[in-house]
Order: C-alpha cells, then structure tokens, then sequence
C-alpha cells in the first residue's frame, strides 16, 4: 500500500473542494464484472439468502470477502491507499449503496447532503463512488459542488438549489472513483442517454485519528509558516496557497470563513494546533490571550 | 387568458440586489406555455445580478434579512447568505 498513498497535495486539494477524483483506477477486468454483482446487490439486498452488505460496523479488511467483485475493488492497492491515507488504520463499514439509473430516466434528485446535520469537530467520513462504466457528459454522472463540504446543513435544506455556479457533473472513464468528503453537497441526475448507468457507493468510517496517515514525504516542504498571509508574505507553493482557492460560489465572507474551517481541519490532520492561512485564527487566540481566554 | 406566476431564486455573493448571482432556481406556473428564462451558457445564471432581473421585468419579493451569527458560530458556513426571491405574473 506505501506506493498509493496520498501526497501532501492532494490531501490538501481534499481539504479545500472536498473531494478526489481517479480517473480509470479500477481495471477494466473488474469493470467488466461488476454490473452483474452490482445488480445482485440491489436485488438481494433484504433477502434473507442472496447477496447481502456487510453489517454496520464490520472492519472493512472483513467486507466483502472472496470471491466478490466489489471486494476485489476494495481490496485494490490504489484503492486501500487512498482510504489508509484519509480515514487511517482499521476503518469500518458504514454502509454501501447500488445506484442504478436507467437509460432514458428524466428525474433527478434535489441537491443534498447523506445522514444528518454535521457535529462540529474536524473528523470525518469518506464516501468512495465507483462508476464501473464510462459515463458520458449529461448521462446521469453526479452533481456535486466543489467546496461546499464544511457547510453546517440540513440534509434536504439544499433542495431548492436547482443550480450553483462551479458546480460540477460527473463524466468520465470507466473504472473513475470518486472520493468525497461526507459533507460534500450531491445529488443524482437524469440520465437521458442510450446506456444504464451504474455506480456503486459505500461510507466508511475512521476508528483511529486521522492524523499524517498519507506519504508525508512532501509536507515539510509544503505546510506553510502560520504566518503566511496574503497581504504580507506568503510562501508560493503550499498548503496555504491550496487552501486559497475561491470556488465561484463562495462570496468574500464565505470564502474567509471557509479558509478558517480549512485550516481548522489542516490543524487536525497535521496535529498542528498553530497552522494557520492568512492569520484569520492566529488573529483571534492572541487576542484571546490577553483576557486569559 | 388566466395568470400564472413565475417565480425566480436569485442567491448573490453579497447583500445588494446588484452582486454577483451564484445561484438561481426557477419554477413556472404556466408549465412551459410561455418564455421562462433567457438563454445563457451551461453553468451560467440567467441573470448576472438582480438588477439584471428587474430590467428584465421580474418583480422583486424578498430579500434576505442580514441576522447576526451566533457567538461560536461566525466562522461556520452554512447555506447561501443573500437569498431574493422574484415573481413574474404572465398570461397564458
């Protein structure tokens, strides 16, 4: 697993737009496979002798044992590392879903996030789409909004967001994975194209902090001074410049904020409690310091 | 000839009904029977800012009111801030 590990950047890319994408990461081999046990799945699910998920909370190295495809795809080293990197060691199952939308489906779902309103520390899920087919632009990829995976929502508050700029709709290779933060706004599409489109989805959670489990080979030359500031010095190529991103929808005072949260999950990811972008935290607890608080 | 109402969503990046729209949703009560929204690029509001709306014959409902954050809570994102809500009452 060591030569899949995550760098220092693409955990950071994670932090900032909540999300990963891996174009063709699962060999077409598998590919090929997995709509027949993706289907079985989906239709044996509550039977009580077909094929069924694996319980709540079974450690994932448990899941899915052979001969299964969806075991194989979670047992792959590119796929293994990406998970040890962002939920750490021992993660369990949360639970999985077979998405299926048939060709020539006109509805979509209203834009939302899964579960239930977020609690207010740094830790987090992860939620791995495997869209076992190429899906072409307009046919059913998700919806998801870059940047929207540390706003505090209600899960169906978002249905009246028909539209969001920056937003993007998933299309691409077959074998594509997509790696979402839990909080990650989504929704599924109408899929008006020729071909079904299926896709296979599954939570995991981390049972261990998730503190430097990526190949951190990278982070001393990447993880920035916390006095990195935007109007005053800044270090070129760093994390903090990663964390500046300004996704189009985020007016001045949501993108600030946002910077705030980033660092704020960058603190726990590093075990850093002094990082800091643009000194927004850094401002506040000197401040702090001075009442004693 | 019966009047239906057009109602448009408009969420901008500030307070003032001339910043920038990042968001939009539409929902016509004529059911496709007369023109809705102007033709723009994929990923493009219909409308570059409410003011745009207006000129455009949209009549203005509701503004966001600006509520102040809780203590704790003023670094946390939420939904989209400055939400306007507009209608249009076409016959058809």
């Amino acid at each position: 697993m060591d030569g899949h590990l995550l760098t220092t950047r693409q955990m950071a890319s994670f932090v900032a737009d909540g999300y990963l994408r891996f174009d063709a990461l699962v060999p077409d081999g598998l590919n090929h496979r997995a709509s027949d046990e993706m289907g079985r799945l989906r239709e044996e699910r509550f039977t009580g002798d077909g094929l069924r998920p694996p319980a709540t909370g079974t450690p994932l190295e448990a899941c899915y044992p052979p001969p299964s495809v969806i075991g194989e795809y979670l047992r792959l080293p590119g796929v293994q590392g990406i998970i040890r990197s962002l939920l750490g060691p021992d993660p369990t199952f949360d639970h999985d879903w077979t998405h299926h939308i048939p060709a020539g489906t006109a509805e979509g779902q209203h834009l939302h996030t899964d579960a239930i309103a977020d609690s207010d520390d740094p830790t987090f899920d992860i939620q791995l789409f495997w869209f076992p087919h190429e899906v072409r632009p307009g046919e059913g990829g998700t919806r998801f909004v870059p940047g929207s995976h540390l706003h505090r929502v209600q899960p169906s508050a978002l249905d009246r967001y028909q539209h969001i700029a920056g937003e993007e709709q998933f299309a691409g290779p077959a074998g594509t994975v997509l790696v979402f933060h839990h909080g990650l706004w989504h929704a599924g599409q109408p899929n008006p194209g020729p071909d079904d489109r299926w896709m296979h989805k599954v939570r995991l959670n981390p049972t261990q902090p998730q503190v430097l489990q990526w190949d951190t080979a990278d982070l001393a030359e990447l993880h920035n001074d916390p006095s990195d500031h935007v109007f005053a010095r800044m270090q070129p190529d760093s994390v903090a410049h990663t964390f500046r991103a300004w996704h189009p929808w985020h007016g001045v005072t949501t993108y600030r904020n946002e910077q705030v949260q980033r660092a704020r999950l960058w603190r726990y990811l590093t075990d850093d409690d002094t990082y800091d972008v643009d000194h927004y935290l850094t401002r506040l607890e000197g401040r702090a310091r001075l009442v004693g608080r | 000839m019966t009047p239906r109402q057009q109602v448009l969503y408009l969420w901008a990046n500030g307070s003032a009904l001339d910043s920038t729209v990042v968001a939009w949703a539409f929902h016509d009560g004529t059911d496709g029977n007369v023109p809705g929204l102007p033709e723009v690029p994929d990923g493009r509001p219909p409308y570059d800012t409410g003011v745009d709306a207006l000129r455009d014959g949209w009549r203005l409902l509701q503004s966001a009111q600006l509520i102040a954050q809780q203590t704790g809570q003023e670094h946390r994102n939420a939904y989209l801030d400055y939400e306007f809500v507009f209608e249009r009452l076409v016959d058809c």
